[in-house]
């Protein structure tokens, strides 16, 4: 009870926030929602199954490439692009885990990784059909949806807004389900999970392929929303943010994903203001929160102050 | 003398793990009768645990054969072999730290489906008096109850055969009859195989005793025949 008037309270929230922001403020607030729709699904691998990935970028393109190419090549429009693009996401991260998931631990992360370089280098090497570097700008077309032109900003900040619910609302029921426990289980003691019945192989490629419908689906909406798929979203950098904001919010809590991108967002909004080293502030930021809040903001919180908090 | 038509629940021939030069578990022909209560003993690094390692799949062994009720399951792997019915409690107590109780259980549970869940959970938690802890993280439990969860984690698993690593190891006189009358009441449904070092323990509860001694089977029987058996006597009672 106290959970779900927690989660829906929140989505409440966020619908009242695009009456009292600024249009400018709003259109990050949107940019927040997806990428924490993308920070979300890597919370589902990393922070309750444990697989540390490297290669998320990976999946997040898969998505964007996946709703964008068919929008650019065939017309496409934004509803069936964005399904594309969460299967894109899906089927990526399936082909990833059945070989990835091999391996654990460091060696995990390094697969990943190199996986997600391959797919970056690929975007470069076939830009006659990605654009490579420059990338491409999606057609009008594939920026619509019943009706409704998702450029423009109200439609924009509910089509994000829809996406993050629907997101938070299945994560939430996700984490509470036995497969949920049979996730938290894996993370915490895959040897006794084994000698329990559980086949961690399985669990984890569930896992990963969820990871990789969320990162899909945060790739393609991005596309769609913004108008734009690049390059760029490929690289590492890619990889390294979602994590960041999982660690900051609380890995493994259902509402850091959003805290964590929220408060990074405006750490680097504040810190691009003061100084143009402001990613020196942010690492010091960071290296402050391991430090003194290895779990997280809302894991700091869970553990002290509110068990209850899934 | 055993049936011929009675299908031992597990049998072993030629089961075989060498670690380098050390033949851990060396050309074991073992039978576990269906209801029994089967003890395995012997000394320290005699080759207990990995051979029970091998029954419940966390190994595989370098020859040999394994058979669940004439089932071949040497090649199985260990999360199949649960589903089979074989549950394995660690000798060093392995539960999920940072989760409830309640939760330890309940993916045990799960393995046979999640009708009921969290009655089968609390019922499970109740047969080793454990049902009043259930939302207490499982690392705060005393180091008795958290060997009483690693019995209600295997008991969840509903198995034919429960083994047991050295259960009652670091438990208190009187937690250790409470253990006694527990293993009682699972036989016959349950068939247990129990690694144990109390021998008063063996020889109240075991109805069945097997001796490993540097990976081989010493001697195998009842209580009474191992304890007039001179190998035994010599290798192992000795004193
Ligand atoms: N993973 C391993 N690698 C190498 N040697 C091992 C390993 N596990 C056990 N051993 C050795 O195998 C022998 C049997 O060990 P174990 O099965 O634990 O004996 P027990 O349970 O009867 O005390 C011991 O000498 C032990 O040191
Ligand atoms: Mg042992």
């Amino acid at each position: 009870m106290k959970v779900w008037t927690l989660h829906l309270g929140l989505i409440v929230v966020l619908f009242a926030a695009q009456f009292w922001l600024s249009p400018y403020h709003s259109t990050n607030l949107a940019r927040i929602m997806v990428l924490a729709v993308f920070a979300m699904g890597y919370n589902l691998a990393f922070g309750y199954t444990g697989l540390l990935s490297l290669g998320h970028a990976l999946f997040f393109a898969a998505g964007m490439y996946g709703a964008g190419l068919p929008a650019q090549l065939w017309g496409v429009t934004a509803g069936p692009a964005l399904i594309l693009g969460i299967l894109a996401g899906g089927g990526m991260a399936a082909a990833v885990g059945l070989l990835a998931l091999r391996t654990a631990g460091v060696s995990f992360m390094i697969v990943t990784l190199m996986f997600a370089q391959a797919g970056y280098l690929a975007i470069l090497y076939f830009a006659a059909v990605t654009g490579g570097d420059e990338g491409f700008t999606l057609p009008a077309a594939a920026r619509s949806i019943a009706g409704l032109d998702l450029s423009s900003d109200t439609p924009r900040f509910l089509a994000a807004l829809t996406l993050f619910a629907v997101g938070l609302l299945v994560s939430l029921a996700l984490v509470r389900s036995p497969f949920g426990r049979s996730m938290v289980a894996i993370r915490e003691n895959e040897e006794r999970s084994r000698m329990l019945g559980l086949n961690p192989f399985t669990v984890k490629l569930v896992a990963l392929v969820l990871s990789g419908l969320y990162a899909g689906a945060a790739g393609a909406a991005y596309g769609i929303l913004f108008g734009y798929a690049g390059a760029s979203f490929a690289t590492i950098q890619y990889s390294i943010l979602p994590m960041l904001y999982v660690l900051l919010g609380g890995a493994g809590t259902i509402l850091g994903p959003f805290l964590g991108a929220a408060l990074m967002f405006a750490l680097i909004e504040v810190a691009s203001g003061v100084t143009s080293a402001y990613l020196f502030l942010v690492g010091a930021a960071l290296v402050a929160l391991v430090l003194f809040a290895p779990r997280g903001i809302l894991g700091t919180i869970r553990e002290r102050w509110a068990k209850w908090l899934p | 003398m055993a049936s011929v038509i009675e299908m031992p629940l597990i049998r072993t021939r030629d089961l075989t793990l060498h670690f380098g030069g050390l033949r851990a578990v060396d050309g074991v022909d073992f039978t576990l009768g269906s209801g029994d209560i089967h003890a395995l003993i012997g000394p320290n690094g005699a080759g207990k645990t990995t051979f029970v390692g091998l029954l419940a799949g966390r190994r595989m062994p370098q020859s040999g054969q394994i058979f669940l009720a004439g089932e071949d399951i040497t090649r199985l792997p260990a999360h199949a072999r649960v589903r089979k019915g074989i549950a394995y409690t660690f000798q060093i107590t392995s539960i999920f730290p940072r989760l409830t109780v309640f939760d330890n259980v309940a993916i045990a549970v799960q393995t046979h489906g999640t009708k009921d869940l969290s009655t089968r959970t609390r019922a499970a938690l109740a047969r080793v008096g454990l049902d009043g802890l259930q939302a207490q993280e499982a690392q705060t439990l005393s180091y008795g109850h958290q060997r009483l969860l690693e019995l209600a984690m295997g008991l969840a698993l509903r198995p034919r055969v429960l083994i047991l690593d050295e259960p009652t190891q670091g438990l208190a006189a009187s937690e250790i009859e409470g253990f006694k009358s527990l293993v009682r009441s699972l036989v016959p449904e349950v068939t247990v195989l129990l690694i144990e070092h109390n021998m008063e323990v063996v020889m109240d509860i075991a109805t069945r005793i097997t001796v490993l001694n540097f990976g081989q089977v010493l001697a195998t029987g009842t209580p009474a025949e191992i304890r007039a058996s001179p190998a035994v006597q010599e290798a192992y009672l000795g004193a």
